[in-house]
């Protein structure tokens, strides 16, 4: 019965259609149970990878332009001409030729197994992540999962397992140090993300992100975020918890610079620990990704008129939709580095135990009910909801061009 | 390659990832990579959870056992002294008992699994006897659904009786780290 069971390997994995479906039907070369992972790996890995790598060189360079310029400084400048835009190249070209010190005692095959297991799990993330909207009826994500946000809760549980590995088969107590802190935190943090990430599937009653985002169409007060204050609340719980998922300050002790060195990778070295690096980046972009989808309207620029316009004209428009809220929620994560200090662990404890998951819980029940009483009425609070949102930021965007283009005013001068 | 063979070769190489580990950390020496052999295992089992068509099961697997218990082992692993007397390879004749014990419960699924493959043999038009025609599975739905709808209907009692459990367990959990050693 199992063999027979799985016979029908491929109808509950290729149910739904993404990239992978479409390469199965129009590659001419039928539908084959075994060719199956072919075309999954071809939708998933390929231009997946590509991206993560293309992204991982942007946002490095990113990063070190954003805290430059939050610390009064340029940051990188030379390499490549304009504002440095190749250094991150350069970083990679360094990062490949060092060499790859294994320390003596170290636990070789564990050591080598442990960023594979990092990054794994972190890929495994962009096989559900939409990157814009169907073109015809291919979805543009590489497998559209029935189950899509259950199976992000499900993968971003391995990271754990690789963090403490590689703290352990270090053979560095340091490092062991940094692992423990790393889990304790991931660990503890999985509870209130898991619910927060509950929430927005009450409100769209599927755990597919395509249907998720679907149900987020028309105007931008139609996003989940604005839908109701508990999704609100959801919304926050769920950036602070993967912040917190991602090891990504103020929750970095794990990788604590003036504390532990560098935690718990740091006998890393070279191609390595670019492994982690390049995990830590992505993570980051798909936590932009999955907040986007959720709550901020996935690739719906919130304006109608774009949404519904021809299809040669929409798509483009939604992709650089979702990619630009994506980039976003990962310049948000870059600010809050280089603007918050390092949280100490019981107080990281002490946040999620004690203010994020009850918080979380809150916000479940409430929009359960809210679901349930409000509905599709919603839409009477999250007009004022949206419309005092947008005037706030627009406020303070003016206010930022202001100080921007009319230079600085020192009061202490 | 048809379907059938396709299904069998994806079974095949599922139960084999699950069982090789299983064996083999009775025998791997460090404690931790034991650990990653169980990680193996557990994974196996999660896709074979997802090949039965109970894919929200097979998630499940993975949040809960890989990325719960199987940290908790770790720990408790990690955290814990380590006698260096009991790592040592115990002889061969006391591996006797636990082989036998481990075949007398080998031998139960197995003596289903051959019932199973034997299956009930009809006879065909021509008089000879043949294998039943294989019946198609129902087409696979998500599960989630189906598994709320009857923890809400069905299966209601169930399951806030283990919510009760549940709480126990964590008063507990905090009463016993509480307490810690002093005050036995």
């Amino acid at each position: 019965m199992l063999i027979l069971a799985a016979q029908n390997l491929a109808a509950p994995l290729l149910a739904s259609d993404g990239i992978s479906d479409w390469l199965r039907t129009n590659s001419g070369l039928g539908h084959h149970v075994l060719l199956d992972p072919v075309w999954i790996l071809a939708a998933a890995v390929l231009p997946v990878l590509t991206w993560i790598t293309l992204h991982g060189f942007f946002a490095i360079w990113l990063e070190r332009k954003v805290s430059a310029h939050m610390q009064c400084r340029l940051g990188p400048m030379d390499v490549g001409g304009w504002h440095g835009w190749a250094q991150t190249i350069a970083d990679g070209v360094k990062l490949l030729a060092k060499e790859d010190i294994i320390p003596r005692a170290a636990d070789v095959v564990l050591f080598v197994i442990a960023p594979i297991l990092v990054f794994a799990s972190t890929f495994g993330l962009f096989l559900v992540l939409p990157f814009g909207p169907p073109i015809g009826d291919m979805k543009l994500q590489a497998h559209d999962l029935p189950l899509g946000v259950f199976y992000l809760a499900a993968i971003s549980s391995l990271e754990a397992i690789g963090v403490i590995l590689a703290g352990w088969a270090s053979n560095n107590k340091w490092s062991l140090f940094g692992a423990m802190r790393a889990a304790t935190q991931v660990v503890s943090y999985e509870i209130p993300l898991g619910i927060a990430l509950i929430t927005a599937v009450v409100a769209a009653g599927s755990f597919s992100l395509h249907d998720i985002t679907i149900a987020q169409a028309g105007w931008f007060w139609n996003w989940y975020v604005f839908r109701s204050p508990f999704l609100a609340i959801a919304f926050l719980v769920l950036f602070v918890c993967n912040l917190a998922e991602a090891k990504r300050a103020p929750f970095d002790l794990p990788e604590a610079e003036s504390e532990l060195v560098s935690g718990f990778h740091t006998e890393y070295s070279g191609m390595r620990f670019s492994i982690f690096f390049l995990a830590e980046y992505s993570a980051m972009y798909a936590i932009g990704i999955v907040s986007a989808v959720l709550f901020l309207g996935g690739w719906y620029t919130g304006i109608p008129l774009l949404d519904n316009a021809p299809a040669a004209v929409a798509i483009p428009i939604g992709i650089a939709a979702m990619m630009g809220k994506g980039v976003a929620v990962v310049f948000v994560q870059m600010w809050l580095r280089w603007t918050l200090p390092r949280v100490r662990l019981d107080h990281i404890m002490y946040l999620c135990l004690k203010v994020l998951v009850p918080f979380a819980m809150v916000a479940l029940l409430g929009t359960a009910l809210w679901e349930m009483a409000v509905g599709d009425r919603s839409c009477y609070f999250a007009i004022p909801f949206a419309g005092a949102t947008a005037l706030v930021t627009l406020i303070a965007l003016a206010r930022l061009l202001a100080l921007t283009v009319g230079g600085r005013r020192y009061q202490y001068a | 390659m048809d379907p059938k063979t396709a299904g069998a070769l994806v079974f095949w190489g599922l139960a084999v990832f699950t069982v090789v580990p299983a064996f083999a950390l009775l025998v791997v020496r460090d404690v931790i990579r034991c650990s990653m052999l169980l990680l193996a295992t557990l994974s196996g089992m999660a896709g074979l959870f997802v090949v039965l068509g109970a894919d929200f099961l097979g998630f499940v697997q993975v949040l809960v056992y890989i990325g719960g218990i199987l940290i908790l082992l770790m720990y408790g692993v990690m955290l814990t002294e380590r006698d260096p007397v009991l790592l040592e390879r115990r002889t061969d004749r006391a591996l006797v008992a636990p082989a036998l014990i481990a075949a007398i419960f080998l031998a139960l699924p197995s003596f289903y699994v051959a019932l199973e493959l034997a299956g009930p043999r009809t006879s065909g038009p021509d008089g000879k006897l043949t294998w039943p025609t294989q019946t198609q599975l129902p087409e696979p739905v998500t599960s989630s659904r189906g598994i709320g709808e009857l923890l809400m209907t069905d299966y209601v009692l169930p399951f806030e009786v283990v919510s009760l459990l549940l709480l126990a367990a964590l008063i507990g959990a905090a009463y016993v780290a509480r307490m810690g050693g002093d005050e036995r």
